[in-house]
């Protein structure tokens, strides 16, 4: 298998996708569709492949591919997955290929459509297979500017108009990478002053950067919390994100809260803590209270709103601080449950999002109040919504609720009683979701919906993919946490001997 | 057989959930086949149970040692959990009972659903339904066991939300998932604590630690554990105070109110109680919490049930009462008392609830009471098996109800409950009371002749009889001179409660005297007029009971003001505040900066000099005073 370079294929089909349709006429919707969908299928099908063919017995880097690039910054173009960042990459592509279905009925300039989104999800999937520094910053910005196109031109108007949101996401985006810049800059600085050969490679970096004083892991882990958190959208950093979903086009949405803001999560654990330990730890008790304060702080605001998107918005900042709560918690069991929960939140908020993106698209609205009894005219739509609400309150059976558990246990262990604060965020999670549900789908129908077609075709690609992940992953989550498992328990190995030798806290 | 079905019992929850998937993917489109595909899975879960039932009641080495097997679900350094089997007498039982009243219900129901457009649907959830009570029965691990509870809930929210175009359905479903999810909340921390403190979740590792919990924790962190771990039991089965969803759940089609209050769901938090003895048994305090709030909520329910008007809601309030008194057995102490009210309870009380199916059906969902009477001429069956209910729920002997309750009593008493057990014995007569009053003004007295009602299909009446039958004969293995159930179902050493003579009659006496009460005013007189004088004169008394002492617009009103203003807080704070003055604020600020600068760039040349010079002088005044470090750190990158 070393011959074939799976994750360059992976990586590049999107692409070759995106350039086979620039040479597509515009009127052809159909053909450019269709060649989206076949881009995005052959990464899927590659990625499930990958994540089946990866040996965890054997751990570590797997299906590497490794080409010099520039000698005097100690570049090179550096793929390989190993246990965190395989189960990212298939969300990923999982959802990338939702996406396209999804937006089947953009008839809105398609082509162009269609270009972006193929780049961006090779964007995504970039972060997630480089294993250099220098790459993951490269494919990070190369994320940017597509969204920015995506929300403006194709993106809709409600509390906040799309403008204001697309320059909302894309400035936070920015901002967040500016003091990533600054952080890794420094970090390399360091490094390379310490160890006199330049290597931006994670595990080089890891190495080199044992050597920093305490007091330069904390505060160049300082600026790298800062620069994932807001990708994160960790409180009080979150608010470009509802705004920015609620502006976004479905596709879009989905894709940014699905995989996008997992970078900062991926990042966090797999960057900021393994190179910076002991800055990890320092940090640990501010994350776990910023963590908290998301959870709660998000699920009550979710509480109030009358727009499905900001609902969902709100929620997945919520669900966001269970991630950062994880990461704080800073073992074996937490890192565990910030990795599955990433990868089961993407699926859920993708599921929650293209609903109702097919419910905007059908009804024109997305406000509550004018909205109901839905499920007896579009079922499946409601079988959709309800699955993902469900996963969303953490129902068991669903991909969200072993995660969920793991991050309970071990948060519960380390902070006690402000993770119990988390843990009550259960009971609003359920009633914001349920009320939704509830004042969507059912009550009287309204006549006006009368003549809504239920999803069908094309439609159902999503809830078909997404739905089987959610009700697969959550009757067998050794299927992921085995994969998370072999990655996490050679990380923190390594981390705890870097605590132990350098911890003077 | 026998031995197959004891090492495959993983079958009897995998059946109905097969029929669950196969309803949902394949035969959807054909109602009967639908039908037939659930009844063929809970029969057949029913057929694997009473072999299974048959090998574990017929060896005794199963009172040592449970059965169990399992295979790993998830694990991670520090953390494993299995999924698994676990047989013994409680547990078989338990499935044996659940299988066989969710058979009968599912037989029932093809009669009773008969032309509703969701009749495949119907048959899809209550197959999840029954599959998920006997995964919960069954499990050998605590997490799996919280899995089978919460999709328990998840079922009753679909089932009882099934007419979901009808708002009061809407809103009950929504109630039912939120209220359990509350109590949910209380039992997942003690399942965590208990994961943390004693790094397992397994049944049979768990009792062994917890029964020498000194080397793992102190005695106040294990009463901490069993409080928590009884929330989810207070919601899941209806106790005080988080009973207000069951009432309301009545919303559902009748079969479901069966299926939810007679075997399953409500039972589940009595169930959960009775597998984590081993906890509570350690803990005095715990047990006397939950003897409280079972003998609280025993007679605070039936107070209740008396004044009802709705058919189904007088059996709600009665099913809520009736756990209390499990709970409060369990509470002094007997596990044997309680299971046993359990299981009679599921025979007599399906049976009611069927009953009231088949009058409903027949009266075209008039469900008030006051409009009924005289309804067992035309429905002779239902009517008379209901009678039955009636005398077993009651506590008449030899009917089944009257074994149960009676031996419930008796352990109170033992135990030295006293003031429980004057409540207890008090619920009894009101129980009586209410029961015969539902029965007289339903089933005797005149008939209403705006109804013109029919006798329900043999399909509906047939699984009445079997519920009648069981109710009739369900208390005998259990008689205080043929103790059978004593010897098998019980938590430590096997406790024979000595035949109390003067409890045996005195509770037949307060049962006579509530079944004569009701007959003296529901029946003998003719036009009621004793019975709305008495409510009359105590108006406020019955004001207050006729609106559940008024807890539900409390817990709705804490809902919509507090809980919703609170959120609304939340929100305004974050768009004017997170939102309105830091970040669009930080963006004005950079604005105006970007304004500043521009204004800065004024094109002359003399002014850039200027700020070259004031540069390089700066530069140099700090070369001057400053050492070399400092310099360094400036000029670094020119150097």
């Amino acid at each position: 298998m070393e011959s074939f370079p799976v994750l360059l294929t992976i990586l590049l089909a999107p692409v070759v996708a995106a350039v086979i349709m620039a040479f597509i006429p515009r009127e052809e919707h159909m053909l450019i569709k269709c060649v989206a969908a076949a881009g995005t299928f052959v990464s899927m099908a590659l990625s499930l492949y990958v994540y089946f063919a990866y040996d965890q017995s054997l751990g570590g880097l797997q299906f590497v591919q490794q080409v010099p690039w520039i000698k005097d910054l100690g570049v090179t173009f550096f793929l390989g997955v190993d246990g965190i960042s395989l189960p990212m990459l298939l969300l990923t592509n999982l959802i990338g290929f939702s996406a396209v279905f999804a937006s089947w009925n953009v008839n809105h300039r398609p082509r162009d459509f269609f270009i972006l989104l193929c780049l961006l999800i090779t964007g995504v999937m970039g972060t997630f297979v480089a294993q250099d520094l220098f790459i993951f910053l490269l494919f990070y910005e190369v994320v940017v500017i597509p969204i920015y196109i995506l929300v403006i031109i194709w993106g809709s108007t409600k509390r906040v108009t799309k403008e204001y949101a697309g320059m909302k996401l894309t400035i936070y985006l920015l901002i967040g990478s500016a003091f990533l810049l600054v952080g890794v800059i420094a970090l390399f600085m360091k490094t390379v002053a310490a160890t006199g050969a330049p290597d931006m490679s994670f595990a080089g970096l890891a190495r080199a950067a044992r050597g920093l004083s305490d007091f330069d892991q904390i505060w160049l882990f300082a600026l790298m919390l800062f620069g994932f958190g807001s990708l994160l959208s960790m409180w009080p950093f979150h608010s470009w994100s509802p705004d920015g979903y609620a502006g976004a086009p479905t596709a879009v949405s989905m894709i940014h809260a699905g995989v996008l803001k997992k970078i900062g999560g991926y990042g966090l654990i797999r960057i900021a803590l393994y190179v910076l330990p002991v800055g990890a730890k320092f940090w640990a008790p501010v994350i776990a209270v910023l963590g908290v304060c998301g959870v709660a702080y998000a699920a009550m605001a979710a509480l109030a709103q009358k727009d499905l998107k900001y609902i969902v918005g709100y929620s997945s900042v919520s669900h966001m601080g269970y991630v950062l709560l994880a990461v704080a918690s800073l073992n074996v069991i937490g890192l565990n449950g910030a990795v599955a929960n990433m990868f089961a939140h993407g699926i859920m908020a993708a599921l929650f999002f293209s609903t109702i993106g097919f419910i905007y698209e059908k009804t024109h609205t997305r406000w509550i109040p004018d909205l109901g009894g839905l499920a007896r005219q579009t079922p499946r739509l409601a079988v959709a919504f309800m699955l993902a609400a469900m996963a969303s309150l953490g129902l068991p059976g669903l991909v969200s609720f072993v995660p969920e558990f793991t991050i309970f246990v071990a948060s519960f262990k380390v902070y006690g009683g402000l993770a119990v604060v988390a843990i009550a965020g259960i009971i609003i999670t359920a009633l914001y979701a349920l009320r939704a549900g509830a004042n969507t789908l059912f009550g009287p129908p309204r006549p006006e919906y009368d003549s809504l077609k239920d999803i069908r075709g094309p439609e159902l690609v999503p809830l078909a993919v997404l739905g089987t992940v959610l009700v697969v992953g959550g009757l067998l989550p050794f299927l992921i946490f085995d994969m998370v498992n072999s990655g996490i328990v050679p990380l923190m190995a390594e981390i705890s001997g870097a605590l132990k030798l350098g911890g003077s806290f | 057989m026998v031995e197959f079905a004891l090492h495959h019992a993983w079958l009897v929850p995998l059946l109905p959930a097969l029929a669950f998937v196969a309803i949902i993917f394949f035969t959807r489109p054909w109602p009967m086949l639908s039908a037939l595909t659930a009844v063929a899975g809970i029969v057949g879960s029913f057929i694997v149970s009473a072999l299974a039932a048959y090998g574990v009641f017929t060896n005794p080495a199963f009172k040592e040692e449970p059965l169990v097997y399992a295979v790993r679900w998830f694990s991670m350094p520090g953390l494993q959990i299995d999924v698994g089997v676990q047989l013994d007498p409680v547990s078989a039982m338990m499935i044996f009972m659940v299988s066989m009243v969710a058979s009968l219900i599912f037989i029932y129901a093809i009669g009773y659903m008969k032309d509703d457009p969701g009749f495949s649907v119907f048959f899809s959830y209550v197959s999840l339904f029954a599959a998920s009570m006997l995964l919960l029965a069954i499990s050998s691990n605590l997490l799996e066991m919280f899995v089978a509870w919460e999709l328990v809930g998840l079922c009753s929210y679909l089932l009882i939300g099934f007419y979901s175009h009808k708002i009061a359905a809407r809103e009950a479903a929504k109630k039912a998932f939120i209220t359990c999810r509350i109590a949910d909340f209380g039992l997942l921390l003690g399942l965590l604590a208990m994961q943390i403190v004693f790094g397992t979740l397994n049944l049979v590792e768990l009792s062994e630690k917890i029964a020498n919990f000194e080397q793992y924790t102190t005695f106040g962190i294990l009463t901490l554990i069993a409080v928590l771990v009884f929330i989810g039991p207070i919601g899941k089965s209806g106790q005080f105070p988080l009973h207000v969803w069951l009432p309301d759940a009545m919303e559902g089609p009748t079969p479901v109110s069966a299926l939810i209050h007679a075997a399953t769901m409500v039972v589940a938090g009595v169930y959960l109680v009775a597998r984590t003895m081993f906890l509570f048994h350690e803990v005095p305090g715990a047990m006397e919490l939950v003897a409280i709030t079972g003998g609280f909520t025993a007679l605070f329910a039936a107070t209740i049930a008396i004044t009802q008007r709705e058919i189904k809601r007088i059996l709600a309030y009665s099913t809520v009462s009736q756990i209390g008194y499990m709970m409060l057995a369990l509470g002094v102490g007997s596990m044997t008392a309680s299971l046993f009210h359990m299981w009679t309870h599921a025979f007599f009380k399906a049976l009611m609830f069927l009953g009231a199916g088949s009058v409903l059906h027949a009266l075209h969902h008039k469900a008030d009471v006051w409009e009924m009477g005289g309804l067992i001429r035309k429905m002779p069956l239902t009517g008379w098996t209901f009678v039955i209910g009636g005398l077993a729920i009651a506590g008449i002997p030899p009917f089944a109800g009257f074994w149960s309750k009676d031996e419930i009593l008796a352990v109170t008493l033992e135990s030295g409950h006293y003031v429980l057990f004057v409540m207890a014995a008090f619920t009894a007569f009101l129980t009586a009371f209410y029961m015969w009053r539902l029965i007289f003004l339903t089933f005797f007295g005149e008939e209403n002749p705006e109804n013109h009602p029919h006798e329900s299909p043999a399909v509906m009446t047939l699984p009445l009889v079997g519920l009648a039958i069981l109710s009739t004969i369900g208390g005998l293995v259990g008689t205080p001179w043929a103790p059978y159930w004593s010897e098998w179902i019980f938590f430590g050493h096997p406790h024979h409660v000595e035949p109390n003579y003067w409890v045996m009659i005195g509770s037949v006496v307060l049962a006579a005297a509530g079944i004569y009460l009701a007959y003296q005013l529901y029946y003998v007189d003719k036009a009621k007029s004793r019975a709305r004088a008495l409510a009359q004169r105590y108006n406020h008394i019955y004001t207050i009971l006729y609106n559940k002492y008024y807890i539900d617009e409390i817990y709705l009103w804490f809902n919509h003001t507090i809980v919703d203003g609170a959120a609304k807080l939340f929100y305004l704070f974050d768009i004017y505040v997170v939102d309105g003055i830091i970040v669009n604020g930080l963006g004005k600020l950079t604005c105006l900066l970007g304004e500043g600068i521009r204004v800065s760039n004024t094109g002359r040349l003399q002014n850039y000099a200027l700020v070259f010079f004031l540069g390089v002088l700066a530069v140099v005044v700090l070369l001057a005073f400053t050492g070399p470090s400092a310099a360094s750190l400036i000029v670094g990158g020119v150097k």
